[in-house]
């Protein structure tokens, strides 16, 4: 179990042009879907994305605060062309 | 050709699906982990760690990666990891990658069901296999 601003501000501490959404897949507040826009994925294929993002969520899955993650990283530009980012 | 026929081809591909898949077996199996990883993953260009065979995949995420490689027309090697549990948890050390299927392209981890799947639909997925 996790505070989601915690989780949120971790990730914006290391990217800190990314907007960060949320959702709990189990409702235990355990189990996330990670949604992260941010332009540090610039030209990086999207398991270098994910693993970016593991790494720097590593602390939390290590204790077990996470037990398990869904990313879908974007950048800013693909964020825009899928609807997501006006 | 039109495919629309086709009960297998399950994800429209404009092409006929083909099993393009082997499963391989390790030669020596007494080299150093690290040594047999590199040595599988040097077999083929497209490689993919699995549980089951492409024949019969014993897990749906493994089953859905090679429709996928099968609806690219991808020629590919695949290793059941249900039958070395020395693999099974060295290649997660190696790759730095918790969870299978996980697809290597000339010995570059690619990706698992979730990204494999985000790249066939956005198109990305065919400049990888052919790089």
């Amino acid at each position: 179990m996790v505070e989601f601003t915690t989780v949120e501000n971790l990730i914006k501490s290391h990217l800190d042009d990314a907007i960060v959404k949320i959702h709990d897949l189990t409702g235990t507040a355990d189990h996330l879907s990670i949604l992260i826009i941010s332009d540090a994925f610039q030209g990086k294929i999207l398991i270098d994305q994910h693993q970016m993002i593991m790494d720097i969520l590593k602390e939390k899955l290590g204790t077990n605060e996470i037990h398990a993650v869904q990313l879908k990283t974007l950048t800013k530009d693909k964020a825009r062309a899928k609807g997501l980012l006006s | 050709m039109s495919n629309d026929n086709n009960p297998f081809n399950i994800l429209g591909s404009e092409k006929v699906p083909v099993a393009g898949g082997t499963a391989v077996n390790e030669k020596d199996t007494s080299l150093p982990l690290e040594e047999r990883i590199k040595g599988l993953l040097s077999s083929s260009d497209v490689f993919l760690f699995m549980k089951g065979t492409p024949d019969m995949p014993m897990c749906g995420f493994s089953a859905n990666v090679i429709s996928i490689l099968n609806a690219m027309n991808a020629k590919y090697q695949t290793f059941n990891i249900l039958e070395d549990m020395d693999i099974r948890q060295g290649l997660k050390e190696y790759s730095n990658w918790p969870t299978y299927p996980q697809l290597y392209v000339k010995g570059k981890l690619i990706g698992g069901n979730d990204i494999i799947m985000e790249m066939y639909e956005d198109g990305e997925l065919g400049a990888v296999l052919n790089s």
